[in-house]
């Protein structure tokens, strides 16, 4: 029996009876003007091998020359993650032979990486922080992409030839490296994806990246381990290379756990290996066993000067670092007032910055909240698009929210408003002007509708007048309808009681 | 009418000629390609003669000339680059045949200031393969002669540079030194050169071989052009990190100084004794009594850790080159070999890089990827990087006594084609004397000290603290008067004819 035939064991059943351990590798790449060592744009989907210079294709005599704004940009990572900066530090030569690699080796940074030693707290989805410690944060280089031609779905095997684009080949990249983190048990999938998902927040709140995960800005490399429990050394790990997703790093954390429980319970070794997640199946497979033959040759980088940023300059960074999504996150709680579910609830749909710029456009926060959390969120399931990406921006809510408040509209029309300004009509005001939505609450028009409603109805009227006043409801109905819904409704009550002379 | 002798003047007095208007830059450039069809089918100096770009650069600083336009003092005199430095437009091969027919798409920072000052350029020179050899005789394209004695080697990496410039096919050149690759060659032919201070010449565009060690310079007749050429290719380059901030010095004012009054000269015990031949440990005597006599004060120095700087450059020289030169792998330059038997990208690599590097390419390359590997790395590299901090220890204490240091440049007069080429140990140590300066990255000039063994040429090294350049030009202009005075002109005028050669 090969190890590939032992059936995974049911996650909780393997939470059970190993004590999971999570170490992750997240690699972000900067959203700089220009490459990490030379000039070439840094830029995504240019026409292939365009985006270069002598340096990033590494011709003869080329030579790097560290970009400052990477550098800058590192250390914002680094102080986000409450890191030590490096005083003075060095890149290096990690040396393998692939096509994608220009000069057969990548710079990078080996043993004095700019940021060392901080942390970062994780909240999960019920509101449970989990501190995750880093490791390190440090710099280096994208390598280019290859294509695969002729073969099924665009892998290598049965390829008859590969393309490649430097495009990407220098683009400036931090990784950012984790402790272990022990203590997750069955939370462990959870606490992946979430540790992913909040430094790309970070990322985007420090204006670092743009930190599309479909893009590849942010890719993770999820390490896992099973133990038999707290106490015990640390079991073999395997290292699932390239998830791109936080649903993707959920379910490869899943399934290592199932796959590897399923073999320590029959008694087999780990194997020490990255290996491949695939969306189709929701497993992983075996890369290239990761053995210690594997030598790359790492020696100071001698075309470049140590890294050495002054103290000043990195207290300037730091005094310089905009509020980080954890803080802004108990500052909008204690603003907005809402509950802690509510604020959950509003995190977890990705609404918090859409509330925020809607509230900053003039309309109250329990009422974006009630616009994006509600009809808007419901707009969004039913189209199966995520929230921000829905044709509507925070103003155009404010602005319909607005109307309400100014009793220009009330909730019913403003939700048919909502709905044309999704199907791209306009402003809210301007879709209520131009198709004549407003309230109704001029007393000649409203007067002369009631007038109508009660010649229409003696029956109701008799009741009115007889006491029950309760049924004034079915006067109002009529007249609603006859003016679209645009009437005054209050306004309407107050004509009828007025007319019938009752109070 | 030109003079058919001017190839034989220094450049500075090329120079005054055109300045002069005693010639023009498109006849002297002739004059120079003359020479070279004359003696290079013999010579093989040249990999590459780009006689139409030559001609072409020289009208242009004629008609800029003409014009009244204010040029640099070199403007219009011709130039040879060593064939490891890129140029764009011209082939670049640096000796191998991985490079073979690569044009590369941009200049080397050194030469676009070559070519801003409007030095016509005019062709690559021959060299050791990716520069390595002190011989020349790893060139893929067959070895350079010395113009002394065609049956003997011009000295490496730089031969091609030193015997174009010493048989008079080009009155300046460039050159490159990891070890010795412009000084040692400069010794074997008669000629000058000189290693700057690591970082006062750009890097960028120079294909590397230990980056940490490689400076590009000039190879020139006389020490007075060899610092007029520095000072044109010298400066900041933010291309290269390495490249210092400092202003280019007063070179060429110095090298007219011709005042060694009060210089301290230190005689380094350690590269004067055994394995240096009689006659050129004589010469390096007499060239020392001639400054003594000058007003120049001799003290002796010691240098305990030079001992172990050919052992510790052997480890850095090739752990550095094992990875510059990974990246000749036939993906997206020059030679590219696809096996028949399952072309794959690593089987072309592999099989690309078989073909294309020669043999002592591959000796540095394995070398230096053994010492780089896991578990060897610290005995090897790291060991190698303490012995290069002792050996800068030991210029730092020899500098607080003395204001240059000197030795002979090479243990020995040329040596024959093939002589020492099966022995690697033996090749090595040609370059006992120079490689400390790299490791330390302090500047070097060789110029020659008179003719040793079997009647060829010898050298003399000076050495001086990193950033003081100026020093060596002072003390190489004033010896180079002194010994010129003595032999009754220059050292080169004693060489021989060679047998393609009318002009004279």
């Amino acid at each position: 029996m090969t190890t590939t035939d032992i059936t995974p064991v049911d996650f909780d059943e393997a939470i059970d009876r190993y004590d999971p351990v999570l170490g992750i590798e997240v690699h972000v790449e900067l959203g700089t003007a220009t490459k990490m060592f030379d000039g070439a744009p840094n830029i995504f989907a240019a026409e292939p091998n365009t985006a270069i210079t002598p340096t990033s294709l590494g011709l003869p005599g080329s030579l790097p020359v560290v970009n400052g704004k990477a550098v800058e940009y590192a250390i914002r990572i680094g102080l986000a993650l409450n890191c030590s900066i490096a005083e003075t530090c060095r890149f290096a030569r990690k040396q393998y032979f692939y096509p994608d690699l220009t000069k057969n080796f990548q710079t990078s940074q080996y043993d004095e990486p700019i940021a060392f030693d901080g942390w970062v707290d994780v909240e999960l989805e019920d509101g449970e922080i989990v501190r995750v410690e880093i490791e390190r944060a440090h710099m280096e280089e994208d390598a280019g992409k290859n294509t695969h031609v002729g073969g099924a779905t665009g892998r290598i095997h049965g390829a008859t030839h590969s393309q490649v684009d430097y495009n990407r080949a220098g683009v400036p990249l931090v990784e950012i490296v984790t402790k272990p983190i022990p203590d997750t048990k069955g939370r462990a999938p959870e606490v992946a994806a979430a540790y992913v998902r909040t430094l790309r927040d970070i990322f985007r709140a420090l204006d670092v990246s743009e930190a599309r995960m479909e893009r590849g800005n942010v890719r993770a490399d999820v390490n896992v381990s099973l133990r038999t429990d707290p106490s015990a050394p640390l079991g073999t790990r395997t290292e699932t290379k390239n998830v791109n997703s936080f649903r993707s790093i959920e379910r490869t954390v899943r399934f290592e756990i199932s796959r590897q429980a399923g073999l320590l319970d029959a008694g087999e070794q780990i194997v020490q290996e990255t290996r491949h997640f695939h969306e189709d199946t929701g497993g992983t497979s075996s890369g290239r066993p990761k053995s210690d033959a594997e030598d790359y040759r790492y020696f100071p980088e001698p075309d470049l000067v140590p890294v050495a940023p002054s103290r000043a300059w990195v207290e300037e960074i730091r005094a310089a670092l905009p509020e980080l999504p954890a803080a802004r996150r108990r500052r909008l709680l204690g603003e907005w007032g809402f509950s802690d579910l509510e604020m959950r609830d509003v995190i977890n749909a990705g609404a918090l910055d859409l509330i925020e710029q809607t509230v900053a456009a003039g309309a109250s926060a329990q009422s974006a909240r009630k616009w994006w959390m509600g009809e808007l969120a419901r707009v969004a399931k039913d189209r199966e698009v995520e929230i921000e990406a829905l044709s509507i921006t925070p103003a155009q809510v404010a602005e319909l929210q607005g109307l309400v408040d100014g009793k220009k509209i009330n909730d019913k029309i403003a939700k048919q408003v909502l709905g044309k300004v999704l199907d791209g009509a306009g402003d809210p005001a301007a879709i209520v002007e131009a198709e004549g939505l407003a309230v109704v609450s001029d007393d000649s028009v409203l007067t002369s509708a009631v007038d109508q409603a009660i010649a229409d109805n003696p029956d109701v009227v008799a009741k009115i007048q007889g006491g029950k006043v309760q049924a004034i409801g079915a006067l109002i109905g009529p007249i609603m309808k006859a003016t679209r819904g645009q009437a005054d409704a209050g306004r309407v009550r107050e004509i009828i009681m007025d007319k019938l002379g009752v109070s | 009418m030109l003079s058919p002798d001017i190839i034989r003047r220094s450049a500075a007095a090329q120079a005054a000629a055109l300045h002069a208007g005693e010639t023009s830059s498109e006849e002297l450039t002739r004059a120079h390609l003359d020479r070279i069809a004359a003696v290079d089918d013999d010579l093989n100096a040249f990999l590459h003669v780009s006689e139409e770009e030559a001609l072409t650069a020289a009208r242009d600083v004629d008609a800029r000339r003409a014009a009244g336009e204010e040029l640099h003092a070199l403007a219009g005199v011709p130039i040879a680059v060593k064939d490891v430095v890129v140029t764009k437009g011209q082939p670049t091969t640096a000796g191998s045949k991985i490079l073979e027919g690569w044009v590369p798409p941009y200049d080397a920072t050194l030469v676009e200031k070559l070519r801003a000052a409007g030095l016509p350029i005019l062709g690559k020179t021959n060299m050791d393969e990716f520069a390595m050899g002190s011989s020349t005789e790893t060139s893929a394209y067959g070895p350079t002669r010395n113009p002394w004695d065609p049956d003997r080697i011009p000295g490496g990496s730089g031969g091609g540079s030193a015997a174009a410039v010493g048989a008079y096919e080009a009155p300046l050149a460039i050159g490159t030194d990891t070890g010795g690759s412009i000084r040692q060659p400069g010794a074997v032919t008669g000629t000058v050169g000189v290693k700057p201070t690591y970082g006062s010449v750009s890097r960028y565009g120079l294909i590397a071989m230990a980056s940490s060690l490689d400076q590009a310079g000039p190879v020139t007749r006389t020490v007075e052009d060899s610092a007029l050429l520095h000072e044109l290719i010298a400066g900041h380059d933010a291309r290269d990190s390495t490249s210092l901030p400092d202003p280019v010095g007063a070179y060429a004012e110095a090298a007219r100084r011709r005042d060694v009054k009060g210089l301290r000269i230190g005689v380094i015990e350690e590269l004067e004794g055994e394995g240096f031949a009689p006659e050129v440990r004589a010469r390096f005597t007499e060239s020392l009594d001639q400054l003594e006599r000058a007003g120049a004060e001799i003290v002796r120095v010691s240098c305990p850790n030079f001992e172990y700087a050919l052992g510790a450059y052997y480890l850095i020289m090739p752990s550095e080159a094992s990875s510059n030169l990974a990246k000749f792998d036939g993906m997206r330059f020059g030679l590219r070999v696809i096996p028949e038997d399952h072309p794959t990208a690593e089987n072309v690599m592999k099989a690309t890089r078989g073909a294309g590097f020669g043999d002592e390419v591959k000796r540095r390359i394995l070398l230096g990827t053994y010492a780089l590997s896991a578990g060897y790395y610290d005995a090897y590299y790291g060991s190698a990087q303490k012995v290069r901090t002792l050996v800068q220890r030991d210029f730092a204490a020899a500098f607080e006594q003395v204001d240059v240091l000197a030795s002979p440049t090479a243990p020995t007069v040329a040596f024959r084609l093939g002589e020492k080429i099966d022995d690697p140990t033996a090749m090595y140590m040609n370059d006992i004397a120079t490689i400390p300066a790299n490791l330390a990255g302090t500047p070097g000039i060789s110029l020659p000290s008179g003719l040793a063994e079997d009647g060829l040429p010898a050298g003399i090294q000076f050495l001086a603290p990193a950033r003081a350049d100026e020093r060596l030009y002072q003390v190489g202009g004033a010896l180079e008067a002194l010994l010129e005075d003595a032999w009754g002109g220059p050292l080169l005028a004693k060489a021989p004819e060679l047998a393609g050669g009318a002009a004279r």
